[in-house]
């Protein structure tokens, strides 16, 4: 996709966006609400007319084709299965589409039924099944034409958390021993990271990274990103000669370019390093005070104030376990390239 | 402090003075009067009457009436005008109902629709074949004589057609409504064309909804009277204008045939109704 | 005119709920075939609506040279006998079949969803049955219980009983989806937790969230009692219907007809605009 450009009257939605996908590779499109990557797939798909920029998949401009023609497999949010139609007769109705003869039918809808586990569940109907269960047959209906490219717009979104993420492996599962070329729609940060090659940070219609979920991670190319994949702490510093000051610590920076003057470093949660005591025995000043232990299973996060400041840290709970709310800790920030934001200290946006 | 569970008490319950408090369902009361007296009542005089001799004993020969050729010709009347304003009517109703469904939700012209159908339903009545007279009416048309004007069904079916459209945009509407959007472009992304669709998911999924509809329209038009005596007053085509020529002449007062004759319509309608009821049912299951 | 099921229903929620088939993400040749279907929809069923009533309002202005103009079938309305007052006895019939309806039935439901839910069904069973039992058919058994009424007072206004009855279906329909939409139980209970008494919780806390329910059931009974014609006649009341009927019988195309119906017709149109825009202006301040 190059160049995609959509608007609803005023309202710009997609503003220039570049996309390639590799062979049976997964992309998974990630951003709030509003940012253009719902556009984008449904472009893609043929249901909406892009106003610019035009569409090759294989070597073949489809930028006019309407989305019947353009053989790709999709799979909706929610309410996507026909009512009237059993389990089966879902999944084999892109066939029925083509004519294809009833045996072949069935048995390509059960060994699809089989591909995602559900071949009990083929006589029923869609109000008899789960919400998950719907979904694996959203995708098995998707599957059983053997389009080019397989496209999912939040299948998660309307799941319960469990379910979700069984679901998410699965799907990457098949995705994987189909070798079919995906695009994943998500605003969920956690899905995008766990199962994606690469990931497309989007924002108000355009692009901002485009790379593995690792590097999008550790890597941020803008503060969007940053702050929008993982937690992050907004420190307010100072940046001269390349390298930023913030509490009393200089850290390098990502882009050693970047002009003096003041700036918000942002900081991951598992740079920063906690240890009981107030103790300054370098004369540092990072002594806080824990406010809040959160604790999220292996991992906790411990909230700490530093004079006015909000901070937080990840620790293994292990190690969270030994402070308590209202202990006094020293902070060590872990010397990690930073990004900075160029934004006012004060603001924080939401 | 426990929350008053106010919601389920039926029955009566002791208040704190130790009086007895009277149950809640006392509160229904006047409605239940009020409908006993002015539905239930009557209805009860229809049946029993039509179920007696004229001598006042019970003697359900009585009912044998509805087999008199004579009498057998007013349903088939009623049921000749009332399938054909109700099919030709639900047709053409879906497809209006489509055209409003299928814009902005929000938008004026959908609004307009709606009230107008609302108002025309209502409206057939003697207006409107007044209106008609005036329009297409053999002497004094405005627009054309039209010399099947007085023809049954034709002229009469004509005007039904009229107020059966708006009623079809109306209960149809939400049928067509409650096809969603996803599974339109599920079709699509699967490779169905627009008469694909129609056939395999959007024909078959409105089609309860849509006999369910028709059935309402049929029941309609067999219950009509005001606009068909506006129409043609001199004959009795149907089984209502017979009602009042049995009710209203002196050979009818003596006899019973206007019960009779409501009964058989009251017993048709029941059916309809209870076949719409069942197939709503149907409907709301894939469509809400 | 009875059997209009869903009619309350689809007046009451002139939007649709979830996902209709709305125009936003559509593929441009589908939405131009689309558009083209619509239009053309529109202007057909437009004309063939528009045509009786076109007729209707140019006979109101004919005079006795066919193509000529000529107001008098308006000023007609006052001077033929009995129309005017046959017009007063309708419009008075409309606002007292309006008020017993709400008086009855308001309270009744309200009472009903919040403390005798039980009765519900049998409740909704008997709202929706004169739609079962055509208006013909009722007054056939109307005949004797009006004959008793009679004995006490004769005056055409006696009509509202029955028109209740007639009214209860859409009434009833809209009132409950009214209430529905609403969800009165829940604010009943939380008004009741915070100390109210029953009459201020139906007063003060259900009864004005209703607002919308409560145009719509006074706007399908107005438009029914205006239109009314059957019982009215066979029980040999003179409504505006039974006046107009009578005229026509009287002289075929006699022009005050149309102007009287023109002019009805009108008011029920502007009465339904006037909802449906209220309604728009509550469900906003509402959201």
């Amino acid at each position: 996709m190059e160049g995609l450009r959509r608007h609803y009257g005023q309202v710009v939605a997609l503003d220039g966006v570049d996309l390639t996908l590799q062979p049976g590779e997964l992309v998974a499109l990630l951003g709030p609400s509003g940012c253009g990557k719902t556009t984008t797939l449904r472009l893609l798909a043929g249901l909406e007319d892009a106003d610019g920029g035009t569409i090759t998949v294989a070597g073949r401009d489809v930028s006019r084709l309407p989305a019947s023609k353009r053989d790709m497999g999709m799979v909706f949010q929610a309410y996507s299965l026909f009512p009237h139609m059993t389990v089966r007769q879902n999944v084999a109705f892109g066939l029925r589409l083509r004519k294809v003869s009833k045996e072949d039918r069935d048995r390509r809808a059960l060994q699809m039924l089989e591909l995602v586990g559900l071949t009990e569940q083929a006589d029923r109907y869609a109000s008899q099944i789960s919400g998950g269960q719907q979904q694996r047959v959203a995708l098995a209906r998707a599957l059983a034409i053997e389009p080019k490219v397989l496209l999912l717009d939040e299948p998660l979104s309307a799941l319960d958390a469990k379910v979700r993420a069984q679901l998410r492996d699965q799907i990457r599962r098949i995705q994987l021993e189909l070798g079919i070329t995906t695009l994943f729609v998500t605003h969920d940060q956690e899905e995008a990271l766990a199962i994606a090659d690469r990931v497309g940070v989007m924002r108000e219609g355009r692009i901002e990274q485009l790379a593995p979920p690792t590097e999008v991670y550790s890597r941020p190319a803008t503060s969007f990103v940053a702050e929008f994949v993982g937690l992050t702490n907004r420190l307010p510093g100072t940046v001269s000669s390349g390298k930023v000051t913030a509490l009393g610590r200089t850290l390098p920076l990502v882009d050693p370019g970047t002009p003096d003057g003041p700036a918000v470093a942002l900081v991951r949660p598992e740079a920063v390093t906690l240890a009981s005591g107030a103790g300054q025995a370098d004369g540092s000043p990072l002594s806080g005070t824990v406010i809040a232990i959160t604790f999220l299973g292996a991992t906790s996060r411990v909230t700490v104030h530093v004079g006015d400041l909000t901070i937080m840290a990840q620790l293994s709970t292990s190690d969270a376990s030994a402070l308590t709310a209202g202990s006094q800790v020293t902070l060590a920030i872990r010397p990690d390239p930073v990004l900075v934001s160029a934004d006012k200290v004060a603001a924080s946006e939401e | 402090m426990a929350v008053a569970a106010a919601t389920t008490t039926s029955g009566a319950r002791p208040s704190r003075a130790g009086r007895l408090r009277p149950p809640a369902w006392i509160g229904t009361v006047p409605f239940l009067g009020y409908v006993g007296v002015f539905l239930l009542l009557p209805t009860g005089i229809v049946v029993w009457n039509a179920i007696r001799n004229p001598a006042g004993h019970l003697d359900l020969a009585s009912l044998k009436l509805i087999f008199n050729p004579n009498v057998r010709s007013f349903f088939t009347g009623s049921i000749e005008l009332s399938a054909v304003s109700s099919v030709v009517g639900a047709v053409l109703g879906a497809f209006l109902a489509y055209a409003v469904a299928s814009g902005n939700p929000d938008g004026v012209v959908r609004r307009l629709y709606i009230a107008g159908s609302g108002v025309l339903t209502q409206a057939g009545g003697v207006t409107l074949a007044f209106a008609f007279n005036a329009a297409i009416g053999p002497s004094t048309g405005f627009l054309m004589h039209a010399g099947w004007y007085y023809n049954f069904p034709a002229g009469i079916a004509l005007i039904y057609i009229y107020f059966q459209i708006p009623l079809m945009v109306l209960v149809f509407l939400p049928a067509i409504d409650g096809l969603k959007v996803q599974w339109r472009e599920a079709t699509e992304s699967l490779g169905g064309s627009t008469f694909q669709y129609w056939r395999h998911v959007g024909i078959p999924l409105l089609f309860p909804a849509f006999i369910g509809a028709t059935l309402l329209l049929f029941a309609n038009a067999l219950s009509a009277y005001a606009t068909i005596q506006a129409w043609e007053n001199q004959i009795a085509y149907t089984v209502p204008q017979q009602i009042y020529v049995a009710i209203s002449s002196e050979v009818g007062l003596a006899s019973n045939e206007g019960d009779v004759l409501a009964v058989g319509m009251v017993v048709l309608v029941a059916i309809l109704m209870v076949a719409y009821a069942m197939l709503q049912r149907r409907a709301a299951r894939w469509l809400r | 005119m009875a059997a209009i099921g869903s009619l309350g229903d689809s007046l009451s929620v002139v939007q649709p709920a979830g996902q209709p088939a709305g125009q936003q993400g559509m593929q441009g040749g589908r939405r131009r075939r689309l558009n083209l279907f619509r239009y053309a929809m529109f202007t057909i069923f437009g004309l063939f609506f528009l045509l009786p009533l076109v007729a209707m309002v140019r006979f109101s202005l004919e005079g006795t040279k066919p193509g000529s103009f000529s107001t008098s079938a308006w000023t007609q309305i006052g001077s033929t006998p009995g129309l005017l007052s046959a017009i007063e006895i309708t419009l008075e019939l409309v606002v007292l079949t309006c008020v017993v309806v709400l008086v009855l039935l308001v309270p009744t439901m309200i009472w009903i969803r919040l403390r005798v839910q039980w009765i519900a069904r049998i409740f909704e069973f008997l709202c929706v049955l004169p739609l079962a039992i055509p208006a013909i058919v009722l007054v056939v058994g109307l005949v004797p219980v009006y004959n008793r009424i009679e004995r006490t007072t004769v005056s055409p206004l006696q009509l509202f009983w029955v028109y209740v009855i007639l009214a209860l279906p859409y009434a009833y329909r809209s009132l409950s989806a009214g209430l529905t939409a609403i969800d009165a139980v829940t604010l009943a209970e939380a008004a009741r937790s915070l100390g109210a008494s029953w009459a201020t919780v139906i007063l003060r806390v259900i009864v004005p969230n209703m607002w919308q329910g409560i145009l719509n059931a006074l706007l399908l009974t107005s438009a029914l009692v205006l239109g009314e014609f059957t019982i009215a006649e066979i029980l040999n009341y003179s409504t505006l219907p039974v006046a107009l009927f009578n005229i026509s019988r009287a002289t075929a195309n006699a022009g005050v007809l149309f102007s009287t119906s023109t002019a009805a017709l009108l008011f029920a149109f502007i009465l339904l605009l006037i909802l449906s825009y209220a309604g728009r202006r509550l469900q906003r301040n509402r959201a």
